[in-house]
């Protein structure tokens, strides 16, 4: 994970956003714990405040629990982490279709564009 | 914790600042920037009690700042003023006689982070590691304000690197404040919580950097290309 942030959001949610998207690909499973807010800071190079801001806020939406003098640890609740997929899934969804209306294509075109290319990744893949 | 009121700064007839007002809380890492002879320096210097405000005054800690204030701020200069006969370990341990919150362990912790060796000349040390045992001599001492002066200028990226990561492990944002002026801001952006910009002695922009992300889509050097246009 090396340091790339863009200029155009807050560091500490583009960190979150790392942190559960590494939830969902499974390197940080239910229950681990997750990098002490200075081992955190060091590794991603950023402010110990930074980290400690996105603990809070992975912390408010639940996907965290800090326990006392324990430490961060990623949350056992199967349906937080649910959401948590379904979530994502949307907004990953919602930033490729603004896009393509952009360039003018419509809901239709997006969706045959989507399967077409569904269809031909599986054929790809069964070969 | 620091507190600027309506501080102006002269060198003869030359303004280097001009009724500055700036109030600065603890737990921060606070970035100064602004061109060549803007005042940043001049901040630095009149908050470490080492020149006085020509008007207005300057409290660290609701304490009048004057030479005294040396017991509460750690002030890491541009210049290299270390004795070239002493070796590493001997530059330390005085650092250790002259500040009586200097801790010798995380000394000797930054030290080994820093990979400098404790017989090693200073004569004989590379501008690099000249710039690491200046990071080790001032997050030593256990003081509530560290001023630092261009930490990163002139030095490669690597030593840049090393100096950021040193920064943030081994400061201590529970009890302290954190000043750095510098014109490399990519490097040390990632850490600062507010930038302020100066120019010609004057702050023309004060703000806290998430916030400038989040307002203003911006980062600093975005910002930075606005206000100095």
């Amino acid at each position: 994970m090396k340091d790339s942030f863009h200029s155009s959001q807050p560091i500490y949610r583009q960190l979150a956003d790392r942190i559960n998207r590494q939830i969902l690909r499974g390197e940080l499973k239910p229950n681990d714990k997750l990098p002490s807010v200075r081992d955190m800071a060091i590794q991603s190079n950023v402010n110990p405040n930074t980290v400690q801001r996105t603990y809070r806020e992975l912390e408010g939406i639940s996907i965290v629990e800090t326990r006392r003098g324990q430490g961060t640890f990623v949350t056992e609740n199967k349906e937080v982490l649910s959401e948590l997929r379904e979530y994502l899934k949307k907004e990953e969804i919602s930033r490729f279709v603004e896009r393509m209306h952009e360039m003018g294509y419509n809901g239709k075109e997006i969706q045959f564009g989507v399967t077409a290319f569904l269809r031909d990744e599986k054929g790809d893949t069964e070969q | 914790m620091i507190k600027l009121n309506r501080v102006t700064k002269m060198y003869m007839r030359n303004r280097a600042l001009y009724d500055v007002d700036l109030e600065l809380t603890k737990g921060k890492i606070i970035g100064i920037v602004g061109p060549n002879g803007s005042g940043k320096s001049t901040i630095l210097k009149i908050i470490a009690g080492l020149t006085h405000p020509s008007k207005g005054n300057v409290t660290v800690n609701e304490v009048k700042v004057d030479r005294l204030i040396a017991n509460q701020v750690s002030y890491l200069s541009e210049l290299d003023e270390y004795y070239g006969f002493y070796n590493v370990g001997q530059t330390i341990d005085f650092f250790a006689t002259q500040f009586q919150d200097f801790n010798k362990e995380k000394a000797e912790e930054i030290r080994k982070f820093m990979k400098l060796d404790r017989d090693s000349k200073l004569k004989h040390l590379s501008k690099g590691n000249r710039g690491r045992l200046k990071i080790v001599l001032t997050l030593s001492r256990e003081v509530p304000v560290i001023l630092m002066d261009e930490p990163l200028s002139g030095l490669d990226p690597m030593v840049r690197d090393s100096i950021v990561k040193g920064l943030i492990s081994f400061i201590d944002l529970e009890n302290q404040i954190i000043l750095i002026t510098t014109h490399e801001i990519k490097e040390i952006e990632m850490i600062l919580d507010e930038v302020i910009a100066i120019k010609d002695g004057d702050i023309i922009g004060h703000h806290n950097v998430d916030d400038l992300r989040s307002e203003k889509n911006m980062g600093i050097v975005e910002w930075m290309t606005e206000i100095y246009r």
